[in-house]
């Protein structure tokens, strides 16, 4: 018989804490050391190390987004089950100010990246004269930080009120925070949208797609149900904690995960066909890019690994509940996601080859590096579950039919 | 001399009677290792739990449900080769005879589609369903199952019944009322 009594789980990070950040701490050095050396002696210049470091970005950026999205559609839906872990996402949700840390590099050396970026740019391409008032650098900058504000502003905020309901254990609160998250969603929605376009489509300034914002915010989603198991089951199996969250979460996670891996494939592919079936140069341009060369390998490899493997292994009920092969999956759609990003950003720099490089690996670990160290410092000295949500007993007492 | 026809009675099986959700999981529990195939648990909500503690096999309905959505892809692909780039070849606007692309929107409906009318009517045929009545209707006790009441139903045709000592399992597991069904 499983225990729905939450005082006798243990759910706080505790003397793990420090060991944590220390591992971070070590991930973070081991980057910058590795970035250094790639600048230095492995003589990339700043134009690549900025590729590395925008995918990176992007990389944690959606996986905050996927956390706050959860924490938001959790609220708006009165959703029972997933009490037990949401706190961790809670987590995720605020490092939105580190984000906006990582984006300075981005911000201070636009032309680096951006070519409408670049002074004079627009001065031969008609296009672009059509799109200066948009894309400037100083209007960019202030869109990316207003982007950054709304996120950092909700995430912050319904992390806070969580935590302050564990003090007062006041049920307001709750409600409180499902009245936020209507309007927050909608602002969600828009910045998603928004910062799409700006950070990734303006990489390639003449293409456009207006569903390009749902797809970077499909594969956010999927990054963050694809984390999450990883992240509960650590915590539960190598120290101990969090037992109230049970096969019934796990598979509920998987059902989200399969849910959205289905979603990202349907957005994929609406933009795909409506562009191929039109067949004007200006949009085709962005695909034909990526069937040219050892791209079509990348192409060909998402359209198997990011939808197609992850649909048959995750349709079976058994999947979702035998926690190592839910895991199995989750791992392989996080490296999914990171080379979804990467056939979105690197084609714009590099035609026709696969820029593989130590330097997106050092930029990864010296990213993960820090978002680690900064969740386990927001999370070190708090309950991982939300002992004194109204909606906790349900959670723990969930069962999937 | 004045004949009299009695109609057979056929009884159609056991109703025992339980007071609470525990009660019923425990007899289901009993019910389930004395070896009974025919039978079934009834009450006014969903009790968490009664599944394993009347030892329900897994349903075949998914392997349906798949199986339909496959033969829907198929036929979306199908009918879309056939009608456009072999019995009737048209060109459209310099697309291929056949472009896939442009099929899956209609094959992705049709899987979907197939599907839910597998998931639907395997649903429907699985519980012997629509059915017009049921033995169960003629108990006035029965009808509290809607209210306040659980209900353990063992179907005389069941191997393992026996008028007598069925009854008398039932009632060694704490029914408040055990009564014969008639069909």
């Amino acid at each position: 018989m499983r225990t729905t009594d939450i005082s006798i789980d243990r759910h706080e990070l505790g003397e793990l804490a420090p060991l944590l950040l220390k591992v971070a701490g070590i991930s973070l050095l081991v980057g910058v050391a590795g970035i250094a050396l790639m600048a230095t002696i492995g003589g990339r210049g700043l134009d690549r190390i900025l590729q590395s470091w925008l995918l990176g970005f992007v990389f944690f950026l959606s996986l905050s987004l996927g956390a706050l999205f959860f924490v938001l559609l959790h609220h708006l839906t009165r959703a029972g089950w997933s009490v037990v872990v949401r706190r961790l996402a809670e987590g995720m949700a605020a490092l939105f100010p580190l984000l906006a840390l990582f984006a300075l590099p981005i911000v201070l050396e636009l032309p680096h990246l951006y070519h409408w970026a670049e002074p004079g740019a627009a001065a031969h391409d008609h296009v672009l004269a059509g799109k200066a008032v948009w894309l400037d650098p100083g209007f960019f900058a202030i869109r990316l930080g207003l982007y950054l504000l709304i996120w950092s502003v909700l995430g912050i905020y319904l992390y806070s009120r969580s935590l302050r309901q564990d003090e007062t254990g006041d049920p307001r609160l709750t409600v409180t925070m499902e009245k936020r998250s209507a309007p927050g969603m909608l602002l969600f929605a828009l910045a998603v949208n928004f910062c799409a376009f700006d950070l990734l489509m303006s990489l390639d300034p003449h293409w456009f797609s207006t569903i390009f914002g749902v797809y970077l915010f499909a594969g956010s989603v999927v990054v963050f149900f694809a984390v999450l198991p990883h992240l509960t089951h650590w915590l539960q199996h190598h120290r101990e904690l969090l037992h109230s969250v049970t096969v019934e979460h796990f598979h509920d996670m998987g059902k989200m995960l399969f849910a959205f891996v289905v979603f990202w494939a349907y957005i994929a592919f609406s933009q795909y066909m409506l562009i191929w079936y039109g067949n004007l140069p200006e949009e085709t341009e962005w695909f034909l890019r990526r069937q040219t060369g050892q791209w079509t390998w990348l192409s060909l490899a998402l359209a198997l690994g990011h939808f197609v493997i992850p649909f048959v292994l995750l349709l079976p009920r058994s999947t979702k509940r035998k926690i190592h092969r839910l895991l199995l999956v989750s791992a392989w759609m996080v490296m999914m996601h990171y080379l979804d990003l990467y056939w979105i950003v690197m084609p714009e720099f590099s035609p026709a080859k696969l820029p593989f490089d130590p330097t997106d690996l050092f930029v990864m670990l010296a990213m993960a590096g820090a978002y680690g160290m900064a969740w386990v410092f927001l999370l070190r000295r708090h309950s991982l579950i939300p002992t004194q949500d109204p909606r906790l007993a349900e959670s723990l007492a969930f069962e999937n039919a | 001399m004045e004949s009299r026809v009695q109609e057979p009675v056929k009884v159609w099986g056991l109703l025992a009677e339980f007071g609470d959700a525990a009660e019923l999981i425990g007899a289901a529990e009993k019910v389930r290792d004395a070896g009974f195939t025919r039978w079934d648990s009834f009450s006014p909500f969903a009790v968490h739990g009664l599944d394993t503690a009347m030892g329900i096999r897994k349903t075949v309905l998914p392997k349906l449900v798949l199986a339909g959505g496959s033969l829907g892809c198929l036929t979306g692909f199908l009918l879309q080769w056939w009608t456009n780039a072999f019995d009737y070849p048209f060109l459209i606007s310099g697309k291929p005879l056949f472009g896939w692309p442009a099929a899956v929107p209609i094959a992705f409906e049709l899987t979907i589609l197939f599907a839910a009318f597998a998931a639907l009517f395997g649903m429907l045929g699985l519980n012997g369903l629509p059915r017009l009545h049921h033995p169960l209707f003629s108990s006035e006790r029965f009808r509290r199952v809607t209210n306040d009441r659980f209900f353990i139903a063992i179907e005389a045709d069941d191997p393992k019944y026996d008028a007598a000592e069925t009854r008398a399992l039932l009632e060694s597991l704490g029914a408040a009322a055990v009564e014969e069904v008639r069909d």
